[in-house]
C-alpha cells in the first residue's frame, strides 16, 4: 500500500517510493519537487517567499525559495538520495488578483518562480518541467516512483508534466 | 521596537483586535441586510491566530471552493483586507441580489463585478467602524476578485503576513437569513500599522 504524504503551506516533507507527496491549493507559492530517480527518493517544498534575507528574524526555514530549497536538498540526501542525481519539477507562483497598478505584493508569484530558478540552478539540479504563473491555483501530486508531477486546477483537465 | 509581534500576540493586544473584529463584522452585517432588503442575522465572530499550515484547514480545506475578494489599505495605515465567502454563498448572495435563480457554471462578469460590490461594501463598513473607532484615515482601492481554491487564494494575505512572522489573523462570521453564509475576513495591517491602530486606542 502506497500513502499520499501532505505538506502544508510554508512546509516541506520527503517520501520514498511508492508513497507519493501532494500539496493543496499552491497560489502564488510555489511548489518544488525534487527526486533521485535511482534511489526514488523524493521530496516537496511549499515556499511562500522568495528572500529569508529581506526579512529580519528568519525563525521558519520552509517559508522561503532560499533556505526552503537549502533544506529540502539536506533531507532528500539524508533519505538516502544522491545530491548529484538530483532532478526537479516546480509549479504555483500565481498571480491570484489582479490590480490596474503592479504593487510588489501582486508580483510575489513572479518573484517567486524566479529564485526558485535562480537558485536551483546555481546548486545544479536541473529543472525538468514547470507550471508556473498564470491566475489560477493548483493542487500537485508527486510519485517519486516515476517523477511524475501532477496538476490539477479549477475547471481545468488533469495534466502530467 | 514595533510593539506587536504576531507569533507572540497574546492577552490584551489580542483582545483588542479581536473586539475591532466583532464590531466590524457587526457593520458589515448591517451594511449586508441593507443590500440585500432581509434580515440578516450574524453569529458571534470567531477570532484566530493560525499557522499557516492550518490555514486552508480552517476554511473546510485547502481545496474548498470560495469567492476571494481584496482590497488594498492606504491612509494612515497600510496593508490589505479580504472577505471570503464559500463559492455556494457567493451565488446565493448574487442571486439575492440580482434577483436571478443561482446560477451554475463560471460566474458570468455581471455576477463577478456584483460580489465584487458586494465584497467592497462588506469591507467597507468593517474598514469605518475600525476607521471610527481609531480615527484614523483608512481608504481602500477598487476592488479585486479571485474564485478558486481556499488556499490559493488564502496563499495571498499569508504571503503578506509572512513577511510579519509565521502566522495569520482570521476573523471568522457566520451570516444567516434564510441560508446560512459563511463568511472570513482578513485584515493585514503592516508591523507599524499594528502599533497605529493599539496606540491610537490607548495602547
Amino acid at each position: 500500500m502506497s500513502t499520499m504524504i501532505k505538506v502544508g503551506m510554508a512546509d516541506l516533507k520527503i517520501c520514498k517510493a511508492p508513497d507519493a507527496i501532494t500539496t493543496l491549493g499552491l497560489g502564488s507559492c510555489v511548489g518544488i519537487a525534487i527526486r533521485d530517480p535511482m534511489t526514488k527518493v523524493g521530496g516537496l517544498a511549499h515556499i511562500m517567499l522568495p528572500d529569508s534575507t529581506a526579512i529580519q528574524g528568519v525563525s521558519h526555514v520552509p517559508k522561503f525559495a532560499d533556505t526552503g530549497l537549502q533544506e529540502l536538498v539536506r533531507v532528500v540526501v539524508a533519505a538516502g538520495a544522491n545530491r548529484t542525481r538530483l532532478v526537479a519539477k516546480i509549479a504555483g507562483g500565481a498571480q491570484m488578483f489582479s490590480f490596474q497598478n503592479k504593487s510588489e505584493l501582486m508580483t510575489v508569484g513572479e518573484r517567486n518562480v524566479a529564485a526558485v530558478t535562480r537558485i536551483l540552478k546555481e546548486m545544479k539540479i536541473p529543472i525538468l518541467a514547470q507550471d508556473t504563473g498564470e491566475n489560477y491555483g493548483r493542487t500537485v501530486e508527486f510519485y517519486p516512483e516515476t517523477g511524475d508531477f501532477v496538476i490539477k486546477a479549477v475547471g481545468k483537465s488533469v495534466k502530467t508534466i | 521596537m514595533a510593539k506587536v509581534d504576531l507569533d507572540n500576540m497574546e492577552g490584551v493586544y489580542f483582545d483588542v483586535l479581536k473586539e475591532i473584529g466583532n464590531i466590524g463584522a457587526g457593520n458589515a452585517t448591517t451594511a449586508l441586510a441593507q443590500l440585500l432588503n432581509q434580515k440578516v442575522d450574524m453569529k458571534v465572530p470567531k477570532v484566530a491566530l493560525l499557522e499557516f499550515s492550518e490555514v486552508g484547514e480552517a476554511m473546510g480545506g485547502e481545496e474548498q471552493l470560495m469567492a476571494g475578494i481584496y482590497q488594498l489599505v492606504e491612509g494612515d495605515i497600510t496593508g490589505s483586507i479580504m472577505f471570503l465567502l464559500e463559492e455556494k454563498s457567493a451565488r446565493t448572495l448574487v442571486s439575492s441580489l440580482m434577483g436571478t435563480p443561482p446560477s451554475e457554471g463560471p460566474f458570468t462578469e455581471m455576477e463577478l463585478s456584483a460580489l465584487k460590490e458586494i465584497g467592497n461594501i462588506i469591507t467597507g463598513s468593517y474598514l469605518s467602524s475600525l476607521s471610527m473607532l481609531t480615527n484614523l484615515k483608512i481608504i481602500s482601492s477598487v476592488p479585486a476578485i479571485s474564485i478558486d481554491m481556499a488556499g490559493a487564494i488564502m496563499s495571498v494575505p499569508a504571503i503578506e503576513f509572512g513577511e510579519l512572522g509565521d502566522k495569520l489573523l482570521l476573523i471568522q462570521t457566520a451570516f444567516s437569513d434564510d441560508v446560512q453564509l459563511d463568511g472570513y475576513f482578513i485584515l493585514v495591517p503592516d508591523l507599524e500599522s499594528y502599533d497605529k491602530i493599539l496606540s491610537s486606542i490607548g495602547m
